[in-house]
């Protein structure tokens, strides 16, 4: 009995969380007709798939998801790299200043993106970046928080690990790509997720440095997509269901690493 | 024999110095043009006031700017309205992710689905969460309209009353499924036989999770409290997509009233104002957190 009970909150709550979701892929399967239909209809019997090609090539969500997936690429590797690169210099060199510039690399995470955004703006119109990848891209190649968790993890390490390699003569260079990278792969596949979602789901920044349509990301076309036109609604409804699929798709190959890219993103200030 | 060695150790450190700063770099460069100079702008920027049109020059006017944008009644609603979404999404939230995980927390043949349809928010990004409420809740065709019987009426975006209660109620469920998998790390902390102890039906059920979990639990609501308060400071996307910070600027964010003064009034000089009142909220709530931080590090001593 309370075991009924359990599956009964849980399918409530489900359906819950569920059910905007559902409705979207129904209503993207519909004619704007039986969208509009009074009572709805909650289940396709006859699925329009054409809304998903209307929605790919005239709405462009094919070009806005690609331009999505190189910016993002482009950011997470970047990000990765420089924090890779920042966090050996913090954990095993010794050079003035160290701890100066690592306080720096902290306070950047007390400036949130939206405190700087216009500023910003203006920055890459003089530097002639509006409307370019740069500007989607080079403003984030650096995580104060990528270049702190992955120091932690390489603190983390044994010291005798790191004396051992000095002993057998191998330099930086093979000993960051050979012992300290592959030990702290978890920390860097947490980072890598956390910024691949920080990235693809940018809204803000894009809107303010691109106006044009080839350069446009999958959230701004969302945008543009919203269109209150009764008649293309359903269209509306797949571009929505486009734009959101790469990441669950994600969600679902890689549960694990997602939670722990997210728990450990979230310690971030 | 000597100097050749010390010479050699000197030139070694020479060099690691300098591939330090070489593996630096890169990152320092980006912080120091799109977060430290912005910043320091913001700053200075708020000193002057902006020309009413373009190609004048700016006018020096010391804190005044800063009195005058935030004694003036519009960053009052401002603050107020983000107060209001910030206290009515977060806690929400957090609730609700909670009880989600605790439910899911269950040994019960199936619950990796429960687990995964919890989490599955987490894939829509804020806009795509923004344009399914859109569509759901437009006054004709959308099926929140329908069935909350305001066929005919404004949609609850247009409505003043409700503009703000629907954008939060779009940002609480966009959240659950992060808020779901923060408090399901959390409670992976909790040892099994105490939840279980909590979960036994009947009296005590209630107060053994107050008193016994909740304690156990605490870290991970204060942190998911600051972290996402922090975050709902600086909404954006949604306020864009639903409402435009309207209607009669009910729903006129922080973020969005600094988007709105560059954009639309073209005066940078308040946004920048704004811009360094909510980098001091920003400021507040992450030393709240270090506090707390370190308070739980003392108890583990």
């Amino acid at each position: 009995m309370r075991t009924v009970l359990r599956y009964l909150v849980l399918t409530a709550l489900a359906a819950v969380v569920l059910f905007p979701i559902y409705i979207t892929v129904v209503n993207s399967l519909l004619t704007p007709g039986q969208i509009a239909g009074r009572p709805p209809t909650l289940f396709p019997t006859h699925p329009q798939w054409h809304t998903y090609s209307t929605a790919w090539s005239q709405g462009h969500l094919g070009r806005y998801l690609l331009n999505s997936f190189l910016v993002t690429i482009v950011i997470v590797v970047g990000q990765v790299v420089t924090s890779i690169a920042a966090a050996y210099a913090f954990a095993f060199l010794e050079f003035p200043f160290r701890r100066t510039i690592f306080v720096l690399f902290l306070a950047t995470m007390m400036v949130p993106f939206e405190i700087t955004f216009f500023t910003n703006q203006a920055t890459v119109v003089q530097l002639g970046w509006y409307d370019t990848y740069l500007a989607l891209t080079v403003p984030f190649l650096a995580t104060g928080f990528g270049a702190f968790l992955i120091r932690q993890s390489f603190l983390a390490m044994p010291g005798p690990l790191r004396d051992a390699a000095e002993l057998d003569g191998a330099g930086h260079w093979r000993f960051m790509t050979k012992v300290a990278v592959p030990l702290a792969r978890p920390s860097i596949a947490a980072l890598a997720v956390f910024s691949f979602f920080g990235a693809f789901n940018q809204y803000l920044w894009p809107l303010i440095v691109t106006k044009d349509e080839r350069l446009r990301t999958v959230q701004i076309g969302l945008r543009y997509l919203r269109s209150t036109q009764v008649d293309q609604i359903n269209v509306t409804f797949a571009g929505t269901v486009l734009a959101a699929l790469p990441l669950f798709v994600l969600l679902l190959l890689f549960q694990k690493h997602l939670v722990r890219g997210l728990t450990a993103g979230a310690v971030k200030g | 024999m000597t100097a050749p060695r010390r010479r050699s150790r000197r030139a070694r450190r020479v060099r690691e110095a300098l591939l330090g700063y070489a593996l630096v770099a890169p990152a320092l460069v980006v912080f120091g043009v799109f977060v430290f100079y912005p910043f320091a702008k913001n700053i200075w920027l708020g000193l002057y006031r902006t020309p009413p049109f373009p190609g004048l020059p700016k006018r020096y006017a010391a804190f005044d700017q800063y009195e005058r944008v935030l004694t003036s009644p519009e960053f009052r609603n401002s603050l107020r309205t983000t107060v209001v979404f910030v206290v009515a999404t977060v806690p929400t939230g957090i609730i609700l992710g909670l009880l989600m995980a605790m439910l899911a927390h269950q040994r019960l043949r199936g619950i990796t689905i429960y687990r995964t349809i919890f989490s599955s928010t987490v894939a829509t990004s804020i806009a795509v969460a923004s344009v399914i409420f859109f569509t759901l809740l437009n006054p004709q065709v959308g099926l929140l309209t329908y069935w909350l019987g305001r066929q005919g009426e404004p949609s609850l975006l247009d409505d003043p009353r409700w503009a703000l209660w629907a954008v939060s109620g779009v940002t609480i469920w966009q959240n659950l499924g992060l808020s779901f998998i923060l408090m399901s790390a959390g409670l992976q902390g909790v040892p099994d036989d105490l939840l279980e102890a909590a979960e036994v039906d009947g009296a005590g059920a209630w107060s053994r999770l107050r008193n016994v979990v909740m304690p156990l639990l605490s870290p991970t609501i204060f942190f998911a409290t600051i972290v996402g308060s922090i975050l709902a400071f600086q909404a954006f996307g949604q306020i864009d997509l639903l409402t435009q910070g309207g209607p009669l600027k009910k729903t006129n964010v922080l973020v969005y009233a600094m988007y709105d003064a560059v954009f639309r009034q073209n005066n940078e000089g308040k946004a920048a104002v704004l811009s360094v009142a909510l980098f001091a909220i920003t400021l507040v709530l992450t030393l709240i957190q270090l506090r707390l931080l370190e308070r739980r590090v003392t108890y583990e001593r």
